[in-house]
């Protein structure tokens, strides 16, 4: 007789496959999470919406927004560059970005961020949860919550995938990454510098058949063992195997050799473009979360040269990313969000550089039936304060998940313990959404 | 073996270097150029205005034309015409004296940030470099574009003539530094600085560049100055260099830098025919005068500034250096060479 211990949900069912994700993309962080798996009952379903999609593209250390979305030229604190018009009469953003301002009919800018913080892994955690940041506290990150409302039951892939360099000294980010409450399933599964996951192709010398015969003796002495003295863990392993042959079979979906010789040209050769033309194939198979970082943005010292160096690689690709999407007719159901931990100080210091900014930054949203071509709140003559519709994290986390059709009044239903999905304190920006 | 001569205790402090005049801007400048004839002291700060400061009332008259942050400047040998460079990739020419001076006329001279201009000694030519990674000749006279020199890879931090005119050295952002002759297209690799360059793997960007630079009179030598040894890009962690390298061959002779280490970036260089280098500098370890005889690795002399130092210009009597602060000060020092008059050997 068939034992329990695992709850045999299919919530259950992926949370294994959540550790084998962990286990390619050469994390392993998920080794021994088995025994968590037992006390994750299925969650209710709260949520309507299906073939949505959120492409978050996270830059990483506080972008400036007065060098992206709200520049102030010619005043105390504006630097050296200019503004320039978009493709959006009336607004202009900083000369930097020259692609990106043809795709602005397709984005909105908020301008009146005020998150009164100016650490970086509170900013990271804040940005990405939609909460403040309490110690002890864990919360399903933005990519955990989408994967958790948008992913079919029969989806292949994972559904939160997070495209990014490979972990250098900062990795604040990967340390809040994670689906807390929402079980493992939901956990994103890393990609490093444009490359497929690790493991995904079968290694050399390693025939077909031999690969079918190892795995066959594999499932044998698994369905013996379970016969006997079946355990979540033996469940999680034994589906990860599974899911890693699901995602070897579709390794072509991370290929970006598939793509036409055209396209690789047009997304280029740094690691942001080819991220960028990976999460443009991403998004095209369904992936319901996508989040790619770059870095790095943390300019104390130079923050001009460095914005130009880092804005030159981001300007281009995710420009082709706005429109490939828009032409393909995905920006429909795609949310595209560029977001950071916070932005930068208004006052230049000493060495040219900017330091970290909560009081006053920019966010910029498109797509999934966000209004189009709009300018949200705005800021002071020189930026150093928000004087018209102040928002915050919590609100654009709202914002982010009602365009894709969640309903961020509701709860989570863990363990018959309720969740909040958002802050309750905060809400949507009513006026971005259509 | 013959007796040493007893030598004369040199001074404690080589030089003197008191603040001669203060002037306070509303805005932290950029840069500063002391003019040929001595009358003025231009200065570029984070506004779009050439500011022309009096040397003999102490009066500043700004002159608007830029779109940007003006960066540079050169003049003609003659005391007639200055040069300002902006980060709105324009090349303003001026007439130095008057009132109230109107561009002479307007160069477009890069496509982005032209990081410096420089003036030939023949007075016949003006030079530039930019972010469009070209280096450019222009006539003088009438502004008209010579030549453009293509070869760097990267943006353009500076460019100086060799003092016969006949060359121009420049040096990019990853510390490639290549001549090019001033009348013919030809021009070489000249030298790769490695010390002036590194790419930080944790912020993954670049840092480097010669920030100031000057030539040796007899032209054998050219001086960057940057920034090397860095620890952390992003918060300008790394030591004050000066680099000479060799305008012939292209050997890096010495690299020059404080013996105590100072952290931040040189972002002036002068050579004094006294026979010395100095080197402004602005960073962690606050705004120093540093001051290289070239044969040493470490300065024989450091003086400490006010504040962080963005630029720097001798006087034509070369007594005094003009300082453009990060305070939003332009501050002239009186230079006082104490040394013996024949500095010990070694």
């Amino acid at each position: 007789m068939r034992r329990h211990q695992a709850c045999g949900t299919a919530d259950h069912a992926f949370h294994r496959r959540a550790f084998l994700r962990n286990s390619l993309a050469g994390g392993g962080a998920a080794l021994g999470m088995g025994h968590l798996l037992c006390g994750v009952p299925a969650i209710a379903a709260p949520f309507q919406a299906r073939q949505k999609r959120v492409l978050n593209v996270f830059l990483h250390g506080g972008v400036s927004q007065l060098e992206t979305w709200d520049p102030k030229p010619n005043t105390d604190t504006g630097g050296p560059f200019r503004a320039i018009p978009t493709s959006v009469p009336g607004t202009h953003i900083c000369e930097l970005l020259p692609h990106t301002a043809k795709q602005m009919h397709h984005l909105s800018i908020i301008r009146s961020l005020d998150t009164k913080n100016s650490d970086h892994g509170r900013g990271v955690v804040e940005m990405t949860t939609g909460h403040k940041r309490i110690v002890g506290s864990n919360l399903p990150h933005l990519g955990a919550v989408t994967a958790k409302a948008l992913l079919p039951d029969d989806f292949p892939l994972p559904g939160h995938i997070l495209v990014r360099s490979s972990p250098g000294k900062r990795n604040v980010e990967s340390e809040h990454h994670d689906a807390a409450y929402l079980g493992p399933r939901f956990t994103n599964m890393a990609i490093f510098d444009g490359k497929p996951p690790n493991s995904i192709a079968r290694p050399e010398g390693l025939s077909e058949q031999a690969d079918l015969r190892r795995n066959g003796l594999r499932q044998r002495f698994n369905d013996r063992f379970a016969g006997r003295r079946r355990t979540a863990d033996s469940e999680a392993y034994g589906f990860s195997f599974d899911q890693a042959r699901d995602l070897m079979e579709r390794g072509e979906v991370f290929d970006l050799t598939r793509e036409s010789a055209a396209d690789q040209e047009r997304y280029g050769t740094s690691e942001f473009g080819k991220h960028c033309l990976l999460a443009r194939r991403l998004i095209e198979h369904g992936v319901p979360y996508v989040q790619v970082n770059h870095a790095d943005y943390d300019t104390h010292h130079e923050n001009f040269n460095f914005h130009i160096e880092q804005l030159g690689e981001f300007d281009q690709p995710f420009a082709n990313l706005v429109a490939d999407l828009a032409d393909r007719g995905l920006l429909e159901d795609t949310l595209i969000c560029v977001m950071s931990e916070f932005g930068r100080t208004p006052k230049i210091n000493k060495t040219y550089g900017r330091d970290h900014w909560g009081k006053a930054w920019s966010v910029v949203m498109g797509g999934a039936g966000i209004q189009p071509g709009a300018v949200i709140g705005s800021t002071n003559d020189n930026g150093t304060e928000v004087v018209d519709r102040v928002v915050d994290h919590g609100d654009v986390f709202h914002t982010i998940l009602q365009a894709v059709g969640v309903d961020t009044r509701d709860n989570f239903d863990v363990g018959g313990r309720s969740f909040p999905i958002a802050d309750p304190a905060k809400g949507p920006i009513s006026e971005l959404l259509a | 073996m013959s007796e040493a001569e007893p030598t004369a205790e040199p001074p404690a402090e080589p030089f003197r270097v008191e603040v001669a005049v203060e002037f306070k801007h509303s805005r932290p400048l950029t840069c500063c150029h002391w003019e040929p004839l001595s009358r003025y002291v231009f200065f570029g700060a984070e506004d779009h205005l050439v500011h022309r400061y009096d040397l003999a009332d102490g009066t500043v008259i700004s002159l608007a034309h830029h779109d940007s942050w003006v960066r540079d400047f050169a003049s003609s040998p003659d005391g007639a015409t200055v040069y300002s460079a902006g980060f709105d990739g324009v090349v303003a020419c001026w007439p130095i004296a008057g009132e109230s001076p109107q561009p002479l006329r307007v160069i477009p001279a890069h496509d982005g940030w032209v990081r410096a201009v420089a003036a030939s000694a023949c007075g016949k030519f003006l030079a530039t470099c930019g972010n469009d990674r070209l280096v450019k000749l222009w006539d003088a006279a009438d502004g008209r574009l010579i030549r453009e020199y293509s070869g760097h890879e990267h943006h353009v931090y500076n460019v100086i003539f060799l003092p016969d005119s006949s060359q121009l050295v420049s040096c990019d952002l990853k510390g490639f530094v290549r001549a090019w002759q001033v009348d013919s297209e030809h021009s070489k690799p000249l030298a790769t600085v490695a010390q002036l360059h590194d790419y930080d793997t944790t912020f993954r960007a670049d840092i480097g560049g010669a920030r100031g630079i000057a030539v040796h009179p007899d032209g054998g030598l050219v001086g960057l100055g940057g920034i090397t040894k860095v620890t952390n890009a992003f918060a300008g962690v790394g030591d004050v260099a000066v680099a000479l390298v060799h305008t012939d061959s292209g050997e890096v002779v010495r690299v020059l830098e404080s013996k105590e280490a100072v952290k931040g970036t040189i972002w002036g260089v002068a050579y004094h025919p006294g026979g010395y280098w100095v080197g402004v500098s602005a960073g962690g370890g606050g705004g120093w005068l540093h001051f290289w005889d070239g044969q040493n690795d470490h300065e024989f002399a450091k003086v400490k500034l006010k504040f962080d130092g963005r630029g720097m210009s001798l006087s034509p009597d070369l007594n005094r250096i003009a300082v453009a602060h990060a305070d939003s000060h332009l501050r002239i020092h009186e230079l006082t060479d104490q040394r013996p008059a024949t500095p010990p050997a070694g």
